[in-house]
């Protein structure tokens, strides 16, 4: 069952699994940064995901934006969006100071809304990703056959963690997110603007989704409206099993499970039809060892 | 000058205070004893807005602050160190400080105030770099109490601070209260069970019981008076 991949497979394929784990890196730190500040899974992150494709579609290839205008726009309008669903979903809630369960719902709510607002905006016939030489073109290191993207994907990714840990350890704000996750009576009565720093964080979490939603897009080529949905539960999957609540957990998680998932369909490939299963599996196994997930608690920079 | 009129808090169906009246002059210390479960904490919660009042009015500088939020009321310069410290474990002891900090914009003054802290309370200095949750109950009651002058304070409410200190931290503590009282004018108002302690250096004193005011008077009177000695004083004669 198991089969010995040729050298060249075998670098192809971790490029692959490098290449598959930033993006579920990349997504994965939205889920754990809200589910720090306000202890909410937010459900619908997975569709801000999703909606980032579309709005890039568009402006590339409907409105003939170029694309490293439409990236801008992207970040943006996704940061936006994310701001918004906070805004209309959650934060009248926590004014109300709601329990927890209703602001689960509220998110399942939005996570559906957003779904079907999608399909009979976008239709939910396939859409194909703007094809853009400057990523997909072919590159050849060694015996090695691969995508720029392969090599883009994790430089992107690797600079975006850098400025958001510089960003949650090193700046006000980020200090103020820190202190909500932690205190929030004692964060309100140090002056912290609780509201802002709460939008604040949608807005940075759903900006990286929508970088990972782009470069989702390249690699992987179709959109339709339910696309974040797989994403989306395995990238929450990579928060939990990374200690949810903490950013380089996130991206441990993430990498981990795209090193799983690629390796495994590389040496069984019999498996490929189950590869959606190992995360699964990764999870309930770290769980039932680490709890709180291999980051959880001890680390300090929780968010 | 704060002024609190009258006000009701209800958690739930339980009617936690029952129609306060206090008055905090300016540049005096004032105490608020009780027993557990009297009101105290809801109280200074109520003047942050942390709880809803469910009526009456907090009157700071002639201005109506009650449904303000509590960054708003914060920014008008009165704070609450919350009862059982809360610092920032996961924030360094130097963090939290800058967190004090947080709305203010003068950086050199903020540099200058944790100068002022530091020498305050020198062990915060020598942990300056040490997560708070590090520290010990005493230290951690000394940083939060600085991390609340940090905010530049003209009102200073502390709640509890002698909770689980041992009696040598506690008088260091009081100590330190009279002495920002006295040379930064800062207006305080102090929660305590330990009642003795309070009143000594308190200028006057409300006497809570089951969310009401029972008694009031100046620290001295307070500290004769009979009913004060048998419900808080633990002495009988």
């Amino acid at each position: 069952m198991i089969v010995m991949p040729t050298m060249a497979v075998f670098l192809q394929q971790l490029c692959n699994a490098l290449l598959l784990g930033s993006l579920f890196a990349l997504i994965s730190v939205g889920y754990t940064m809200v589910y720090g500040i306000l202890r909410l899974i937010n459900f619908a992150h997975c569709d801000i995901f999703m909606m980032a494709m579309y709005i890039a579609y568009y402006s590339i290839a409907v409105y003939f934006v170029p694309w490293y205008i439409s990236f801008i726009i992207v970040i943006v309008a996704t940061a936006l969006l994310g701001i918004i669903v906070e805004k209309v979903a959650y934060a009248p809630l926590r004014k109300q100071n709601a329990p927890k369960i209703s602001m689960l719902i509220s998110a399942i709510g939005v996570s559906y809304f957003l779904e079907n607002f999608a399909t009979v905006i976008f239709s939910g016939r396939p859409k194909t990703f703007p094809q853009i030489k400057f990523f997909v073109e072919g590159l050849k290191i060694g015996p090695v056959n691969t995508l720029r993207l392969c090599i883009y994907v994790p430089v992107i990714t690797a600079v975006i963690m850098v400025i958001l840990l510089l960003l949650i350890n090193h700046t006000k704000s980020g200090m103020a997110m820190r202190a909500i996750s932690k205190d929030l009576d004692t964060s309100k009565l140090m002056g912290i603007n609780v509201n802002k720093t709460i939008s604040f964080t949608f807005g940075v979490g759903s900006a990286i989704a929508a970088v990972g939603s782009i470069l989702w897009g390249l690699k992987y080529n179709q959109i339709t409206p339910t696309l974040g949905i797989m994403p989306g539960f395995k990238c929450f999957i990579a928060a939990v099993i990374g200690g949810i609540g903490n950013v380089k957990g996130a991206v441990i998680g993430g990498l981990m499970l795209g090193f799983i998932e690629i390796m495994a369909v590389t040496f069984i490939p019999s498996l490929t039809g189950y590869k959606d299963v190992f995360s699964f599996v990764l999870l309930i196994i770290i769980l039932l060892y680490k709890p709180n997930g291999i980051l959880g608690e001890k680390i300090a920079d929780k968010v | 000058m704060l002024k609190v009129n009258d006000i009701f808090v209800n958690y739930g169906g339980i009617k936690a205070l029952k129609g306060i009246n206090m008055e905090i002059p300016d540049g005096k210390i004032i105490t608020l004893v009780g027993s557990n479960g009297a009101g105290k904490s809801t109280t200074l919660k109520a003047i942050m807005h942390l709880v809803n009042t469910a009526s009456g009015e907090i009157i700071y500088n002639d201005e109506n602050i009650t449904k303000l939020s509590t960054q708003a009321i914060t920014q008008k310069g009165i704070v609450l160190v919350p009862e059982g410290r809360h610092v920032f474990a996961e924030l360094t002891v130097r963090e939290n400080l800058k967190i004090g900090a947080y709305l203010r914009k003068d950086k050199e003054g903020i540099k200058k105030d944790i100068n002022m802290c530091e020498e305050l309370f020198p062990i915060l200095g020598e942990r300056r770099n040490q997560l708070s949750g590090t520290l010990s109950g005493g230290e951690q009651q000394m940083l939060a109490f600085a991390r609340a002058l940090m905010t530049q304070p003209k009102v200073l409410m502390m709640d509890e601070p002698s909770l689980g200190l041992a009696p040598l931290v506690i008088k260091d503590i009081f100590n330190k209260v009279k002495e920002i009282n006295k040379e930064q004018h800062i207006t305080i108002l102090l929660i305590e069970q330990n009642a003795n302690a309070a009143l000594k250096i308190a200028d006057y004193g409300y006497v809570m019981e089951t969310g009401t005011i029972g008694l009031e008077g100046t620290g001295a009177e307070l500290l004769s008076n009979q009913r004060v000695k048998e419900l808080y004083l633990g002495k009988s004669s």
